[in-house]
């Protein structure tokens, strides 16, 4: 990193006083000022209609009562945002999200470094494990859904017929309101534990090998190693880590929408279908864009968080 | 820390390449990775060996109440002949072939582009536009499908393709990504060409994207599978059954076809297909791709 910026500025520096270039530096740059931006304008103006614009255009939406059967542009202030604070629907789902968050977050991070801590003591066939772990991030959220919604089921499902010859009773995986998130936190595991497994394979493999030579001369064994050399090498690749899960987990939709549409009971509905139906079932758009900006508000100070946390660390 | 990940992140195979750390005899504490390894790989084939055992049963054994890896009527065929039969699957395939291919080239294309102006080129307001990018990777899609949809029911591409494709092209993370890499890449190489009057999008063409396909490789996968599987964003913008892409299809069929389970563990496996190929090609690449970009962010 370093090293690029600082050929950066000797090549600028040569560019800019270098013989035999018959336009003076003033001109270079003006023309630099055309080509940077002509470079910049595609992504731009995607940029600009399909991310800027929509972000104060719902901002403004969210001070509407616009629906989606007829148009009331007119502005209400923030009359959307007091509903919403009083909406029980909103907490709740925001609530789940939450819970759904926490509850994700945790084995999404410890089973992804123990599968990379497993690969990383060298075993063989190490193609085999990568792809077992890995694959199913490829698939498709529906493709997920269909697999665990059919391994769920209470009466023909593999999992509920397995405990049943330990003698467990059937377990309503998708019906009882009190497991069907765990239920959706199994399945998304199953699902994208294999990214972060990558992530933290990758750091593994990057640690020099001399601190484990070092190590073992010094008699240190496997478990030592792992506690003291690798776990703290990999702090920032973990604070990396739980923090793009966080951001990734306060999204959930997808999985839940195909599993349990939300239910049972409204017990797993996470905000962004809150706002998906308040917007296109309910047809209250105004008021679907105003929890928007609220849930955008969260993700902003997760944000802010991770900024302070790896600010702090890096300092 | 981009040099070190570029360069050495690719997780060594069993290639008989450098393997890190001493390689120590066979202890009891290598035999017991050995265990937990497989043992988490086996709980993580499960839903695929399930879905696949199903998907060749009759759908009568599929929906006996005994579960069964071998069913009593044997295996066939039937769930893949009516899933082709009834199912628009290839019609999906098709839409989501195309419609991430499309997604993946102006991706590439407005990113790689606005990326070299953001390494090589000092220009007013450079600085700005570098922050409103960084700013924006914060910015969740689901926030922005209520203003978007809008938007596209006033441009009248609801219901087209465009809908699906257009709002997906914004990948401020991998605009950075492109960024770091173009970074390192040496500038005596392009200093003969400027020498020689060569034009910036010369440079551009002849000697930087020739010297960054890895990165454009690891870019254009990492887009390509995001959009293969979005469903959202497809989801809401279209309604038209000729448009539907494979997961939003997938979607229908579980309530058209019912408690067909056969037939849907077929649709699911056909639909999985394409990308376990996909990746079976470009395995290297594909980790590569995720250890690289993903840090950047998802």
């Amino acid at each position: 990193m370093s090293s690029s910026t600082a050929s950066r500025q000797t090549s600028q520096a040569r560019t800019t006083t270098a013989p035999g270039i018959k336009t003076g530096p003033s001109l270079r740059r003006s023309r630099d000022n055309v080509s940077g931006w002509a470079f910049a304008a595609p992504f731009l103006v995607f940029f600009l209609v399909f991310l800027v614009w929509p972000i104060f255009y719902g901002f403004y939406m969210s001070l509407t009562g616009k629906s989606l059967t007829g148009a009331n542009d007119a502005l209400i202030g923030f009359s959307n945002y007091s509903e919403a604070f009083a909406d029980a629907g909103m907490w709740r789902s925001l609530g789940n999200t939450l819970y759904f968050t926490v509850i994700s977050t945790v084995p999404l991070v410890l089973v992804a470094l123990v599968m990379a801590a497993l690969l990383n003591i060298g075993l063989p066939a190490q193609w085999l494990w990568r792809l077992s772990y890995f694959a199913p991030f490829l698939l498709a959220s529906t493709v997920v859904s269909l697999f665990f919604v059919w391994m769920y089921n209470p009466q023909l499902g593999l999992i509920n017929d397995f405990l049943s010859k330990f003698g467990i009773p059937k377990v309503g995986w998708l019906n009882d309101p009190n497991v069907a998130m765990w239920s959706i936190v199994i399945a998304t595991l199953w699902w994208t534990v294999g990214f972060n497994f990558l992530l933290y394979l990758a750091a593994m493999q990057n640690i020099p090998a001399q601190h484990y030579e070092a190590a073992s001369l010094d008699g240190a064994g496997a478990w030592r190693q792992f506690f003291s050399i690798t776990l703290p090498q990999l702090t920032p690749t973990t604070v990396m880590i739980v923090l793009l899960q966080i951001l990734a987990s306060l999204k959930v939709f997808d999985q839940i929408y195909q599993m349990t549409s939300g239910g049972p009971g409204g017990s797993t509905r996470p905000v962004v279908q809150y706002i998906f139906e308040t917007g296109f079932t309910g047809y209250r758009l105004g008021y679907s864009a105003a929890i928007s900006y609220i849930f955008f508000g969260l993700i902003v100070l997760v944000s802010a968080l991770q900024f302070v946390v790896t600010r702090r660390r890096s300092a | 820390m981009a040099n070190t990940t570029l360069t050495r992140s690719i997780p060594r195979t069993g290639s008989g390449q450098v393997i890190r750390q001493p390689r120590k005899k066979l202890t009891v504490g290598k035999t017991a990775a050995v265990v937990v390894a497989a043992v988490l790989a086996v709980l993580w084939l499960v839903p695929f060996a399930w879905a696949t055992v199903t998907a060749f049963k009759s759908e009568a054994d599929a929906s006996a109440s005994k579960v069964s890896w071998f069913p009593p009527s044997g295996f066939t065929f039937d769930a893949f002949a009516s899933v082709f039969q009834a199912g628009n699957i290839p019609l999906w395939t098709w839409n989501s072939l195309y419609t991430s291919a499309a997604i993946t080239l102006i991706t590439l294309v407005i990113s790689a582009l606005v990326a070299y102006a953001l390494s090589r080129i000092e220009f007013k307001g450079k600085k700005v536009l570098m922050i409103a990018i960084i700013a924006s990777i914060i910015v969740p899609p689901p926030v922005l499908m209520i203003p978007l949809f809008y938007q596209m029911l006033a441009f009248k591409m609801i219901d087209t393709p465009w809908a699906i494709v257009l709002p997906q092209v914004i990948h401020p993370a991998m605009v950075f990504v492109l960024k770091r890499f173009f970074d390192q890449i040496p500038h005596e190489l392009e200093e003969a060409a400027v020498m020689d009057g060569a034009s910036r999008l010369r440079i551009f063409l002849q000697i930087i994207l020739p010297l960054s396909r890895p990165i454009l490789a690891a870019v254009a996968i990492f887009v390509f599978i995001g959009a293969w599987n979005n469903f959202l964003w497809p989801f809401i913008s279209t309604n038209d059954d000729g448009l539907l892409t494979l997961p939003v299809g997938l979607q229908t069929i579980k309530s058209a076809y019912g408690v067909q389970y056969a037939q849907n563990m077929a649709s699911a496996l056909l639909a999985a297909l394409p990308l376990i190929v996909v990746f079976l090609f470009f395995q290297r690449q594909i980790i590569k791709g995720i250890s690289t970009t993903g840090l950047a962010g998802t």
